[in-house]
């Protein structure tokens, strides 16, 4: 027999030779003995001297065997203390006691010398491995709670992060994410534009857990940085894009939907790369037009053949973008049967309350799968009038006093230029250098973008804007644009400013030339100011926004002011 | 008698186990054997008949007092179906055959005189 590490045994035995005989073997055999008379006994004894292992008697006086049992095993908790007991108890009622109250195992006399030895080191070893098991239980909680922690620490960090957009502020978002959708990688953000537009993304990185977690937070980055500075969809969805190649293993990626919201243009921008179909509720007509994905998720391509191109829908005042997480259409059922896009669409044609849907969806994911997932994520944007969307304001944090005042810049962007970068965002940075125009740069921004996309796109471009009168001209002259665009060989668009100081405060002149056609001032200038046609709205938007508006040169030249007054 | 009575292979397994302690373990014996007897002998109800009876029973397997086991056996399965007077028969049977195997021991006790 292989020799053991010595064990502390308690014998309760009320027969003096029996525990004179039975404390000799286990001597003999190397352990440690305590002993008792009775039940009693064998309770306090194991109370003071917690012996790994109990030989108990069942018929003894003062307290029986079974009663010492019970109360020794209430003792030993969760540790597992083995009872053997010292029986020649026949009745197989007695023996089924012992089992009830706790007993491991029995021994019969006479004692059996080899028998009792291979019984203790059965009971050793399992003794041992509930030692085990319960160490190593305590050892996994501790992960466990270290691992919530992090996620903890992580998530507040996150939260500071992802936070700072729109999302909880604006009026027309709703959205349903399990707090811990970030460590299941879905990504939920939104910001507004200077200009005012809402930009949306829902992304759904691949993994689980912190991994999953990580690519975010660059992510949000980019995202808040490029949008509060005015960069568009296409150079924002670049750099997320080069960043996250840059950044994340080869088997990491990220899905997402990336949306412009424009309140002005009541349009929406759209780039889908591995998503779901997202849907464009037109309340009026009930239809959902998808919006499904077109390209590869982020962090897959090169920058070189990464594609940015989007696609452009009008939205009337009420419209309602919805978009969602695999999580909802991969939930399974106890067969193993997906959700799937067939029962999303049977949720949407029931659906008769349109601020419902959520709950609808959820009720139909229960209905289906029995469990709840935490990686179901849904948001849903609509079209407000802009008057009920407020950006938030713009915080500056230097003194002023450094305020340039009195100066002008020409630039002039050609084609290959006009391809590719988008010059907004650095005008839009020289212009809230003037303090005095701050409190206008959403006003600016809009101003400012307009008279660039039109002199790009119906100057340099030639685009007619009467093609967008209707949703499916209002495609095709996206589609256009952009084909036009990529053939692009020469042109120019100007942009000259000139801020000067006047004696309360100071002017700003805009001055855009392109190199197109021009188009026929006097009919567009004809057209009432409140005119919303889709075609319309660049020039009346920038008539309502700034001052003096005015087209010359047969409308390839636009000029338009702004002016302030000295801050106090 | 002997072989029938007391298993000679117990007694000499019982010595090299308990070494210089089997005269100990001798002497309690016999001293606890005459105390379950005068409670048997004495006993006035069927669970104390019971008692008495499997804890000498437990003693005498351990002490390879054969023939003592199985007439404390017998006492201990029937104290509460005989008739008394099967019953203090019985008794006298296993005080008879305790007062036979007694020698035995005594003559292993002074075999192997403690030392003290």
């Amino acid at each position: 027999m292989q020799p053991m590490e010595p064990l502390t045994i308690l014998i309760a035995e009320d027969s003096a030779a029996d525990r004179l005989l039975l404390s000799s073997i286990l001597r003999r055999q190397g352990h440690e003995v305590l002993t008792a008379a009775n039940g009693a006994e064998a309770v306090e004894a194991f109370g003071r001297q917690q012996p790994h292992l109990v030989l108990m008697d069942a018929m003894m006086p003062v307290m029986d065997g079974f009663e010492a049992a019970r109360q020794i095993k209430a003792l030993a908790g969760e540790t597992l203390v083995p009872i053997i007991f010292l029986t020649s108890l026949s009745e197989s009622e007695a023996l089924a006691r012992c089992l009830e109250v706790g007993g491991d195992d029995f021994l019969a006399k006479p004692y059996n010398q080899v028998i009792l030895a291979a019984k203790i080191k059965a009971m050793d070893r399992l003794r041992r491995l509930q030692d085990t098991v319960l160490r190593q239980r305590d050892q996994i909680a501790r992960h466990h709670e270290y691992l919530l922690n992090e996620q903890r620490v992580a998530k507040a960090v996150f939260d500071k992060v992802a936070h700072s957009g729109c999302l909880n502020a604006a009026p027309n978002i709703r959205y349903l994410q399990s707090p811990y959708a970030l460590f299941n990688g879905d990504l939920l953000l939104a910001a507004f534009t200077p200009a005012g537009d809402m930009h949306v993304l829902l992304g759904d990185f691949t993994g689980h857990g912190l991994p999953a977690a990580v690519g975010a937070m660059p992510l949000a980055e980019v995202f808040y940085g490029m949008t509060a500075k005015g960069y568009g969809l296409a150079e924002t969805l670049r750099e997320m894009n080069a960043k996250l190649k840059r950044i994340l293993p080869v088997d990491m990626f990220c899905c997402a939907t990336l949306l412009c919201l424009s309140f002005q243009r009541r349009s929406v921008e759209v780039w889908n790369g591995g998503m779901p179909d997202g849907y464009l509720h037109c309340m009026a007509s009930g239809e959902r037009i998808p919006l499904p994905a077109r390209h590869l998720p982020l962090g897959v391509l090169s920058p070189e053949s990464f594609d940015e191109r989007t696609e452009v829908f009008p939205m009337a005042l009420g419209d309602r973008v919805f978009l969602l997480s695999d999580g909802v259409i991969d939930t399974c059922d106890a067969n193993e049967q997906l959700f799937g896009v067939q029962r999303l669409q049977q949720v949407f044609a029931a659906n008769r309350q349109a601020d419902a849907l959520f709950e609808e969806i959820e009720q139909a994911l229960r209905d289906f799968g029995g469990e709840a997932r935490d990686d179901v994520s849904m948001v849903e944007i609509s079209l407000l009038e802009p008057a009920q969307i407020t950006p938030p304001a713009l915080v500056y944090s230097d003194s002023g006093q450094s305020c340039p005042l009195d100066w002008s810049v020409s630039f002039e962007f050609r084609a290959v230029t006009l391809k590719r970068f988008n010059p907004l965002p650095y005008l839009l940075q020289l212009l809230l250098e003037v303090h005095g125009l701050r409190a206008q740069s959403g006003a600016l921004y809009s101003v400012l973008a307009e008279l660039y996309s039109n002199a790009l796109e119906h100057g340099v471009l030639g685009l007619d804007s009467s093609l967008k009168r209707n949703a499916s001209g209002f495609a095709r002259y996206y589609q256009e644009r952009s084909t036009r665009l990529g053939e692009l060989q020469e042109g120019y668009v100007r942009v000259h400013l000139q801020v000067t100081p006047t004696d309360d405060g100071g002017c700003l002149t805009i001055h855009v030339e392109d190199s197109g056609k021009g188009f026929d001032v006097e009919r567009v200038m004809a057209r009432p100011l409140e005119d919303i046609r889709l075609s319309g709205r660049g020039v009346s938007l920038i008539r309502q926004l700034g001052r003096n508006a005015r087209w010359t040169d047969n409308g390839r030249s636009a000029r338009v002011e702004f002016i302030w007054e000295a801050l106090a | 008698m002997d072989e029938t009575h007391v298993d000679r292979n117990v007694l000499s397994a019982l010595q090299e186990v308990m070494e210089e302690s089997y005269p100990e373990l001798l002497d309690i014996f016999l001293a606890d054997s005459e105390e379950r007897l005068k409670v048997l002998r004495t006993a006035d109800s069927g669970d104390r008949l019971v008692e008495a009876a499997h804890s000498f029973k437990g003693s005498s397997s351990n002490m390879g007092a054969v023939r003592l086991t199985e007439l404390c056996h017998q006492l201990e399965q029937q104290a509460r179906a005989l008739p008394v007077n099967d019953i203090q028969e019985l008794v006298r049977e296993i005080d008879r055959e305790f007062a036979s195997v007694r020698p035995l021991y005594e003559a292993e006790r002074q075999r192997c005189p403690a030392k003290i």
